[in-house]
């Protein structure tokens, strides 16, 4: 299994990211810079990592969605390879149109660092074949209000996009459970062709039970059973 | 030339900050003040002489860059043209 991770000025979670994938998981991790033009051969995954690339200039993961890889990374996505963003990953991969919807100041205006209760909304995908149907994951974002138009959500949920959205510790929906004011408590969506997923969450900071939780480590684990060879399958 | 462009929440788009901004007001007894919306401005200067070219262009880069177009809205407006500074005035 073979993973790029492009790093942006202003990332701060590759390093969590790659040590997730390449230690915890034991894949081949390759660290991409962000000016860099063509991503490398045979690739299974490209992770966008946290952080505050740009320092969220205009708003957040506006300016690195223009950064050369991008285009790079955009034709990998149109071409099915696998594409994860998470945090400041997931604002990036709106901006570049790979994802519908806009990630906004969270509600309390508070920046949010906590662990938070999700419900798999979506198991199955290639992000989330594995039994449990409740995660529990860190968050730790300023702007993770998820907004789209009213025609935009009726698509994403009449064709299941949704999967991950913040509960409570029940699994049940609710205003209280919703950190950051998300429109339908979204908390991760999936594009049409399921193979790009844009996530508020940090799977990587949840990746040993050392640090708190292993519940990350079921994404990867999912990726790694659907992905391993993937690219030279493509 | 010089344009001015004003970027916007979409009416139906939440805004807790200007929210907070209208409750710091209510605190200080601004009873007038009945909402606040927070936009951004960007006054941007363009070598172009054609006002018809420039609207062209900031049509593009308000689109694609400057406003999200699922959350915000833009308008921009090309100000007057620098006075001459040979009068000395200052720029």
């Amino acid at each position: 299994m073979k993973a790029g991770v492009v790093v942006f000025p202003g990332s701060n979670c590759d390093e969590d990211l790659i040590d997730a994938l390449r230690r915890v998981m034991g894949w081949e991790v390759e660290r991409l810079w962000h000016k860099a033009t063509a991503l490398p051969r045979e690739l299974d995954l490209v992770a966008l990592p946290g952080g505050f690339s740009y320092g969220d200039y205009l708003r957040a993961g506006a300016i690195a969605r223009f950064s050369p890889l991008m285009s790079a990374v955009v034709e990998f996505a149109r071409r099915g390879g696998a594409v994860l963003g998470v945090c400041n990953g997931f604002q990036i991969l709106t901006e570049a149109g790979l994802l519908p919807g806009a990630l906004l100041r969270n509600r309390s205006l508070r920046f949010l660092c906590r662990d938070v209760h999700l419900r798999v909304e979506r198991p199955g995908t290639i992000f989330t074949d594995f039994e449990a149907r409740r995660l529990r994951l860190p968050i730790a974002h300023g702007e993770g209000r998820y907004v789209i138009d009213r025609e935009g959500l009726a698509r994403l949920e009449g064709e299941g996009r949704v999967v991950l959205r913040y509960c409570d510790a029940a699994g049940e929906l609710t205003e209280t459970a919703n950190p950051n004011g998300s429109m339908a408590s979204i908390a991760g969506v999936v594009n049409a062709q399921g193979n790009v997923l844009g996530m508020m969450p940090h799977p990587e900071r949840a990746s040993e039970a050392e640090l708190g939780g292993e519940d990350g480590k079921l994404i990867f684990g999912s990726l790694e059973r659907a992905l391993s060879g993937a690219a030279a399958r493509r | 030339m010089k344009a001015r462009v004003l970027v916007r929440l979409k009416p139906e788009v939440s805004d807790p900050q200007g929210q907070a901004i209208g409750e710091a007001l209510a605190t200080l007894h601004y009873d007038a003040v009945r909402n606040v919306r927070v936009g951004k401005v960007f006054d941007l200067e363009l070598d172009e002489t054609d006002p018809e070219r420039a609207r062209r262009a900031l049509e593009r880069i308000c689109a694609q860059v400057l406003a999200h177009p699922v959350v915000e809205e833009f308008d921009f407006e090309i100000l007057e043209a620098p006075a001459d500074r040979t009068d000395g005035a200052k720029p």
